[in-house]
């Protein structure tokens, strides 16, 4: 049948496609980081200039996914159920963060907020200039995931729980939220894979110090500036690791939360 | 509790929802709010439910007026069209939400679901979620969520319009018992004039956002007021601005000359009930109604010319 063929056809794409883009890839590194064995992988990572890389891209990526999930949240509230005018403008706004290459946003945020603040504020090579470069990037993943699921959640489940006596904060922790769980922990799972690996929006305005505002992505560049590829690529592992294994979490999570929703 | 509608007004931008509407319910009585769609009747529902709020007007529940309360504490319950089931939650936790939001004891939750399960037929399912449930079991389950809270006035809003025939049928039945058991004032929407007259009490019929008629689905149909209510309650044939009903079109069995030359064009059969499609000497063309039996009597068939009494027209001033 032709559906089946097409099927076939479609899976052996797939597994191609995959393979060149991701797999072989991941095995190169792999190859890479244990290239000098365990112990020496070990060394490189645990390394205090590589530790305290990995500690702050961890730290940073959790905190801004917090707020993602908080502030990414309310904005997709209210482009969805609030009327104002502009809203569309606003509405295009949230994506510019994707259009932008990350060294502009850099620069941006660095002639922003950095030394000589037109605004006043000074955070260039500072840990808050990581999480303030993080939250701009990761700005919309949040929000476009959870407003289609807003736009699409019927509202008369919360007017029969406030017919049932419901008061609006209750109608909002035991109806909406639970509702959105899914797919707010899916836009705080790709925001927190794409803080892991930031690079571009950070270089310029942490000012790269190290044990202060080096994060991961960038210590990986000047190892390979350095000609140490093993330690690039053992410091790449490990974050490989931890977005894996946060990505698994959450995606249980999300299941977990949407077994009888969908 | 008896509920009161007076003088209440409500656009939605440009389109008139609802006209100076007026209307009373009484305590423990089960009122249809009949209407085709367009005609205001949900409007009207969601108003008394404080889900809407009218643009002027009145919205008394027992005598005390709740115009400006909140849905939360009008003690009102409410079905919706298509159940509106917390999807998140089980069964249990779905009939359980007004009481919990109540802050009630954990045993008197769990003693009061086990009893409205049971009075839904639902028991045994209270672990179950609603993507496992059927639409009539569903139904059943929104109808005990809204009666968890023991409301004052239970209010549904096409409850069987999303149901295969044969559940509506039931559920039809099942209503009105539940309802002479627990006598709440019940008030439900609907479309359709057949599920109007066997389940409600009273009938309140409504067009184009105005309540056209209001009374017993026998003095409705006996006695309506105006051309919009004659032809929704009930069927009718039309001549020029005079309205019958099929059934008082008597078929003689011989011309005696007394009556009317007419010819059949078709006869459908329907089961007990048969439908006749005749064409009247003038060219007018009008359908009568006669049991089984009498077609086998009469020995109707196509293309017969026979002789029609019909009944004195109803005619409407408009």
């Amino acid at each position: 049948m032709p559906a089946r063929g097409g099927g076939a056809l479609g899976k052996g794409l797939l597994g191609i496609y995959l393979t060149a883009l991701v797999l072989l890839p991941i095995a190169a590194l792999l190859t890479k980081a244990s290239s000098g064995g365990t112990s020496a992988f070990w060394r490189e990572i645990t390394s205090p200039e590589a530790l305290a890389a990995i500690k702050l891209t961890l730290a940073a990526s959790a905190i801004v996914v917090v707020l993602n999930a908080i502030f990414g949240t309310i904005i997709a509230w209210v482009l969805v159920r609030d009327e104002f005018p502009g809203k569309r403008i606003v509405n295009s706004l949230i994506d510019l963060p994707f259009a932008l290459p990350t060294i502009v946003a850099g620069l941006v945020l660095l002639s922003l907020y950095g030394k000589g603040s037109p605004v006043g504020i000074n955070v260039a090579f500072t840990r808050a200039a990581v999480g303030l470069a993080l939250l701009f990037v990761t700005l919309p993943f949040v929000v476009r995931s959870v407003q289609p699921v807003l736009l699409e959640l019927d509202q008369s489940m919360e007017e029969a729980a406030a017919s049932l006596g419901a008061r609006p904060a209750t109608v909002l922790r035991r109806i909406v939220l639970p509702s959105l769980v899914p797919a707010i922990v899916s836009g705080v799972a790709l925001s927190f894979a794409r803080a892991l690996g930031e690079f571009g929006s950070l270089v310029l305005i942490t000012g790269n110090l190290p044990f202060k505002t080096e994060v991961g992505s960038v210590y990986i560049f000047g190892q390979i500036q350095n000609d140490s590829l093993p330690t690039a690529a053992a410091v790449s592992v490990a974050l490989l690791f931890v977005a894996l294994v946060v990505l698994g979490l959450l995606s249980f999570i999300s299941q977990r939360q949407s077994r009888h929703v969908l | 509790m008896a509920i009161e509608v007076r003088n209440v007004d409500k656009r939605f931008g440009d389109f008139v929802a609802l006209d100076d509407v007026t209307m009373t319910v009484g305590d423990g009585a089960l009122t249809a709010l009949l209407g085709p769609s367009g005609s205001g009747k949900s409007t009207l529902l969601r108003i008394i439910a404080g889900l809407e709020t009218p643009d002027s007007g009145q919205v008394v529940i027992g005598g005390e007026d709740v115009t400006s309360s909140a849905a939360r504490t009008r003690g009102v319950g409410f079905v919706f069209q298509h159940y509106a089931p917390f999807k998140h939650m089980s069964v249990h936790d779905n009939v359980a939400f007004g009481l919990s939001v109540r802050k009630r004891p954990k045993d008197e939750i769990a003693e009061r679901v086990k009893e409205l399960l049971g009075l839904v037929r639902l028991d045994g399912l209270a672990e179950r979620y609603p993507s496992q449930l059927s639409g009539g079991q569903l139904q059943r389950m929104a109808l005990a969520r809204a009666l968890a809270v023991q409301p004052q006035v239970l209010l549904l809003d096409e409850p069987f319009g999303a149901l295969d025939a044969q559940v509506r049928a039931e559920l039809r039945e099942w209503l009105r018992r539940l309802h002479e058991e627990i006598h709440v004032t019940t008030v439900f929407v609907t479309h359709d004039q057949e599920e109007a007259m066997e389940v409600a009490e009273q009938i309140v019929v409504m067009n184009k956002g105005r309540i056209e008629q209001a009374g017993s689905p026998r003095h409705l149909y006996e006695s309506p007021t105006n051309e919009f209510v004659m032809s929704f309650i009930g069927p009718v044939n039309r001549i020029g601005d005079a309205f019958l009903r099929p059934h008082d079109i008597q078929i003689l069995p011989e011309s005696d000359g007394t009556g009317t030359e007419a010819l059949i064009e078709r006869v459908v059969h329907l089961g007990f009930e048969v439908r006749v499609e005749l064409k009247l000497h003038d060219g007018r063309d009008v359908w009568a109604q006669v049991t089984r039996e009498e077609a086998r009597q009469l020995e109707l068939t196509e293309g017969q010319i026979l002789s029609v009494r019909l009944p004195a027209p109803r005619v409407f001033s408009s």
